[in-house]
């Protein structure tokens, strides 16, 4: 993994929160949505802080297919967990809030997840198909 | 009755959420490392590789209704509810689905990882 690679996962971490934030936000402005009226959802894309959230969240598509090409998708998942660390960072000294010590908790159990992940391999070594047969016809012979 | 409602969308979502994550993870094993392609061929190369991927296209369709289904169901309910659920249900489905679909070596660390991921995600939602 070289430091371009951990940016990458960063970067995901980083613009799913903020996407997910800004998307929450937006919802809260539009209201409950009613089952029989679910075509009012298209409306709600006009909201800016939807079209905020939608934007961070196709950055954060593209840096998630770039990790996904080179890493496993069960080693990308709990390392972009670091998203909601970041989410708890924001809310501590960009809004000011009171993070209790339930939270703390929570984000060191998250930091522990993710370095048990990146202290592991990335990629899972596939054995190449063509290889195991030469190596089988070897064997017989 | 709306509970029921808030349960099937954070349903949906995961369902939908698992299958798009292991369709792109799919369809990015094919593609190859798209750092290398952009650095070789350029960034137009890197996007018409990604568009004449169907099962990228497959995947972007699950996503769809993963987002749609989460939006409906912050509607219904509270994000404290529908982001810990949805986000913590993901994380083990992913990791299911990793190992039976794509064959992915989910050792006893990646299991920790996941599971000590999503105590976390239930801690900080939660409280």
């Amino acid at each position: 993994m070289t430091f371009r690679k951990y940016l990458v996962i960063f970067s995901i971490a980083l613009f799913g929160s903020v996407g997910d934030a800004f998307l929450a936000r937006g919802m809260k402005d539009a209201g409950s949505i009613d089952i029989h009226h679910v075509t009012h959802l298209w409306s709600i894309l006009a909201n800016p802080f939807v079209i905020v959230g939608i934007f961070s969240l196709l950055i954060f598509m593209y840096c998630y297919m770039t990790a996904l090409s080179f890493a496993d998708l069960s080693y990308v998942l709990p390392a972009t967990a670091l998203g909601y660390v970041n989410m708890v960072l924001l809310s501590i000294f960009w809004l000011h809030e009171h993070v209790s010590t339930r939270r703390w908790t929570g984000v060191a159990f998250i930091v522990i997840g993710v370095g048990l992940v990146a202290g592991g391999p990335s990629r899972t070594e596939h054995p190449c198909p063509s290889m195991s047969e030469s190596a089988a016809v070897e064997e017989r012979a | 009755m709306r509970t029921l409602y808030t349960w099937l969308c954070i349903s949906t979502t995961v369902l939908a959420a698992a299958s798009g994550d292991v369709l792109v993870a799919l369809a990015m094993r094919r593609i190859g490392d798209l750092g290398d392609l952009r650095r070789s061929h350029g960034f137009a190369a890197v996007i018409i590789r990604l568009l004449s991927s169907w099962v990228l296209f497959g995947s972007v369709f699950f996503m769809t209704i993963a987002f749609f289904s989460n939006l409906v169901g912050l509607s219904w309910a509270d994000l404290s509810l529908i982001g810990p659920a949805s986000a913590a249900l993901t994380f083990i489905a992913n990791a299911i689905a990793a190992k039976w679909f794509l064959n992915e070596n989910v050792d006893h660390r990646r299991w920790l990882a996941t599971i000590f991921v999503c105590c976390g995600v239930l801690l900080l939602t939660r409280s």
